[in-house]
């Protein structure tokens, strides 16, 4: 029973399917779809910011870019494409034949489309399209906001239905389904920090769903959550989003954090140094991550002694953080180094991803933040933790598995150019930002003063460069897809350990129907 | 199009150019182009938080290159390549205490400075002088509270000229940051702002005299500044704001008391001449030309330098411009809910919106030929 168990044809493969494989790689092309969408919303921006005045968009438009930019990126490219990596990889890993609750997989997956088609909808409603920054603060999102706002809300519910949905699959399936032998502290650690995301996630989720429902009831129902005028609070809409919203950045990065945990042993040809402590420190980073929202807010009025407080809580973060930034790099240290694709972006992940650690210690120093608060300073520092952070550990993790999806391998040089490229476009765009940022140039202008005019040009100029180098990598999965070399080799790469390194290459479809024994 | 593109190309090249021909030669000259730093600005709380910015940027970059010497020796090191053969080790306890502990130690260092500064920024106590700033899409309010309740007040706009911005005139010295009216305060005096907003969330910052604040709808906030030498400080609008929250500039023009002191009372005669100007008869000739000037700071924006609309609805041609004049003073005065129209009553005195509302109905070929005085809006207030 069971030989000629395969996938069906045609499209209803892909509508009906419950297996992970499928679905993993769907979440990862919707979500590289969405990342070339975000990409050219950011080119507007970016054509626009060029030189100072307004040459291409009318700044109406040039808001919805950057709010659209930011939604996005965030909702649509990133989260996707690690709930992706987890489905395809996380049974793997742990020797389960499948998710634990597959047909739910398949609705998680299948809702998002419409999500985002809403939302790119709005663009071509009257009014335009939300325009209020992607951290839609009130009353600029409710009162002030264009009639397309309640598209929005339905959007950003449908997507936080598929986060939880698919959260409580990882949560089910890493508890119930590991391999015999596979204790908690023998899991690999992109399973680790996956799990604790995955708690975060259904965590959070609902906060963020509570707080559209308010915009909501504030729009079309007569209620005064976020209006002054009726003895509600703008400031309340703050708290409630970054409630969600700081352990929403951390959902964004932890999973990063496990790929680069399997990547940087694999080229080292060691093991992970340090393997408990880095268990116990994406804990604390999960636990910090609920303490610390109002540090977004440091200019919003607080009382002093709620400011000194969040002040502390942040700085705090930069502990667990640095331990596994040490972490890394002794795990190559006398190692057995080479640099494969997959390992220069683990190592730029490494360098960028600490600089905007950097970046990010000094701006939890309240009295300084008062100078660094919506500045390119900040925009200058989450893109360094986003894209030289989740990113390129996306981008890594391609590169390391995707012979092990395909069986066929990726063209090396094209990987190596497509690394240097985006290394170069990426500080080219971004350092200069820090500078802007400290000259005193706000965020989400469509326009600034000539002293600015410079640097802002360097950053066009790298984000053109940076976002064609997103076309070479399109174009090198593709083509390996189709053409790439042959290989049935288990282990892609000598050094990789792993139980998805025991299986053959492609993986078959059901990738276990004896769970392996752990020792 | 290809000229333009050209043209763009080679601006492209030659700041690059500028950029490593700066690097190379270090001109000073250029520093406000080329600044890649924080200023530390003219406040001892400026200076205070320079220095606790300095302070964690010199230990992240100690920091950063004792990482970076550590990730760049063990790549040259270990290089597969050269023949390296992997250790053993993956777990070592002493040094990872030792790197959980240093780093909570260095961030206990920074936390007491910054405590001190935080604490001495929330100190708004004791001020000499209190101003209202409050935030409107997209203008700054200013007031000066007075213990006799002899408030001053006034609106600060953007001065700098569409044409600027749309590119068809070169731009000025300070495009963007340059306003009709700016905030005039004393030095040496600690002067408290209650900050707030009337529509949206707007923030207030000025780098140079290290205050940045939001503007919150329905609530005030504090903050306070002492500022030591005379001059212009520049500042924007820092919270997103809607359309045009690029363009609501913030200019403090600083001076010595006595000069602040004939300039508040300048501005209390100006008032007491405003209401003289109520009881006047203009004609129509000079209500166009006050009109014109009261419309390309208020209205441009949204309904277009002729009058062809955008944003905002036309006015050439409008039949509300050239229909029942009442119908259209309340339009002024109260703003049109749902719509992006403010409500101009208590931003405008009456002696402007009468000139804007007659330049409504004369300009842009409307020609109605009747002049509206500024007590004809005030019987229309009044009559509300």
């Amino acid at each position: 029973m069971g030989e000629h168990h395969g996938p069906a044809k045609g499209i209803m493969r892909w509508l009906t399917t419950t297996n992970h494989k499928d679905i993993g790689a769907m979440y990862l092309w919707f979500s590289f779809a969405m990342f070339l969408m975000g990409g050219s919303f950011a080119m507007i921006i970016r054509a626009e910011l060029f030189q100072p005045g307004l040459q291409l968009v009318e700044p109406g438009f040039f808001n919805q870019m950057t709010t659209m930019h930011g939604l996005v990126m965030v909702f649509g490219a990133i989260m996707p494409s690690f709930v992706g990596l987890a489905n395809y990889l996380i049974p793997m890993m742990i020797g389960a034949p499948d998710m634990a609750l597959p047909r739910m997989n398949n609705w998680s997956f299948w809702i998002l489309p419409p999500a985002f088609l809403i939302l790119a909808g709005t663009l071509f409603m009257e009014g335009g399209g939300p325009n209020f920054g992607w951290t839609f603060y009130a009353p600029l999102s409710t009162t002030y906001a264009p009639p397309s706002v309640t598209f929005f809300i339905f959007g950003v519910h449908i997507m936080g239905l598929s986060s939880i949905m698919g959260s409580i699959n990882i949560i089910a399936t890493v508890v119930n389904m590991r391999a015999p032998g596979m204790t908690y502290m023998k899991m690999p650690l992109f399973v680790w920090t996956w799990l604790i995301t995955a708690f975060l996630l259904v965590a959070v989720m609902p906060v963020l769903a509570g707080a559209v429902t308010m915009m909501l009831m504030d729009i079309h129902f007569g209620t005064s959550f976020f209006s002054a005028a009726g003895g509600g609070d703008p400031v309340l809409f703050q708290h409630v989003f970054w409630f969600f919203g700081h352990p929403e950045v951390y959902i964004i990065i932890l999973p990063a954090f496990g790929v680069i945990s399997h990547i940087i042993p694999a080229f080292s040809r060691k093991a992970l140094f340090g393997y408990d402590s880095m268990v116990y420190a994406t804990a604390s980073i999960a636990f910090l991550s609920f303490i610390v929202w109002a540090h977004h807010m440091y200019t919003v009025g607080m009382p002093v002694a709620g400011e000194l407080f969040f002040m502390y809580a942040t700085t705090l973060i930069a502990v667990p953080t640095a331990a596994k930034v040490f972490n890394w790099i002794t795990t190559m240290y006398r190692g057995s180094l080479s640099f494969e694709t997959p390992m220069l972006f683990a190592i730029g992940f490494v360098v960028l991803f600490t600089i905007g650690g950097f970046t990010g210690l000094m701006l939890s120093i309240a009295p300084a933040d008062f100078q660094y608060h919506d500045t390119y300073f900040v925009v200058a520092h989450f893109h360094y933790t986003m894209v030289a952070g989740a990113i390129f550990a996306m981008s890594a993790s391609i590169y390391f598995w995707i012979h092990k999806w395909t069986g066929r391998r990726y063209n090396e040089a094209m990987g190596k150019a497509h690394f240097w490229i985006s290394f170069l476009g990426f500080n080219l765009t971004f350092f200069p930002q820090h500078f802007v940022g400290l000259a005193g140039m706000p965020r989400r202008i469509p326009d600034y003063a000539l002293q600015f005019a410079d640097f802002n040009m360097m950053s066009s100029i790298g984000a053109f460069i940076y976002g064609a180098s997103q076309l070479l990598f399109l174009y090198n999965v593709v083509a390996t897809i189709r053409s790439g070399k042959k290989d049935d080799a288990k282990k892609t790469w000598d050094g990789a350990e792993g139980l998805e390194w025991e299986v053959p290459s492609p993986a078959p479809y059901h990738t276990y129907s004896v769970p392996p024994q752990v020792k | 199009m290809c000229s333009k593109a050209q043209l763009l190309l080679k601006h492209a090249m030659l700041s690059l150019v500028a950029f490593v021909s700066v690097i190379s030669t270090s001109a000073w000259a250029e520093a406000e182009r080329w600044q890649v730093n924080m200023t530390p600005g003219v406040t001892e709380i400026g200076h205070k938080i320079y220095g606790l910015h300095m302070l964690v940027f010199w230990i992240c970059v100690v920091a950063g290159v004792g990482v970076f010497g550590y990730l760049i020796y063990s790549m040259i090191a270990f290089r597969k390549s050269k023949g390296a053969v992997s250790a053993n080790f993956h777990e070592n306890t002493t040094v990872e205490i030792l790197w959980t502990v240093i780093p909570f130690l260095i961030l206990i260092g920074i936390a007491v400075p910054s405590t001190t500064t935080l604490l001495e920024i929330y100190d708004t106590d004791d001020a000499d002088l209190d101003v209202l700033v409050t935030g409107y899409q997209w203008k700054w309010k200013y007031e000066y509270l007075d213990a006799n309740g002899e408030n001053v007040s006034f609106f600060s706009n953007l001065r700098t000229p569409q044409g600027e911005i749309y590119n068809e005139d070169d731009k000025g010295e300070h495009y963007l940051l340059e306003v009709d009216e700016p905030l005039v305060l004393p030095t040496n005096k600690k002067i408290r702002f209650l900050v707030t907003a009337n529509d949206v969330l707007h923030s207030w910052w000025v780098p140079a005299i290290a205050v940045k604040r939001d503007a919150v709808p329905g609530f005030i906030n504090e903050a306070w500044s002492r500022i030591p030498e005379a001059g212009i400080y520049r500042g924007q609008c820092t919270e997103l704001c809607g359309r045009n929250h690029g363009y609501m500039p913030i200019v403090v023009n600083a001076v010595e008391q006595d000069e602040f002191d004939a300039w508040i009372g300048e501005r209390k005669a100006k008032a007491a001449q405003i209401k003289e100007l109520m009881s006047k008869n203009f004609t129509l000739d000079e209500q166009m030309a006050a009109g014109q000037k009261v419309y390309m700071t208020n209205c441009v924006a949204c309904h277009g330098v002729n009058g062809e609309g955008g944003v905002g609805k036309p006015i050439a041609g409008s039949a509300v411009a050239m229909g029942e004049l009442n119908g259209l003073i309340n339009i002024l005065v109260n703003g049109r809910a749902g719509t992006a129209m403010p409500a101009f009553g208590n931003q405008l005195n009456d002696v402007d919106l009468s000139a804007v509302i007659t330049y409504a109905r004369n300009g842009f070929g409307n020609k109605m030929g009747d002049v509206v005085q500024p007590i004809d809006v005030f019987n229309f207030k009044q009559g509300q």
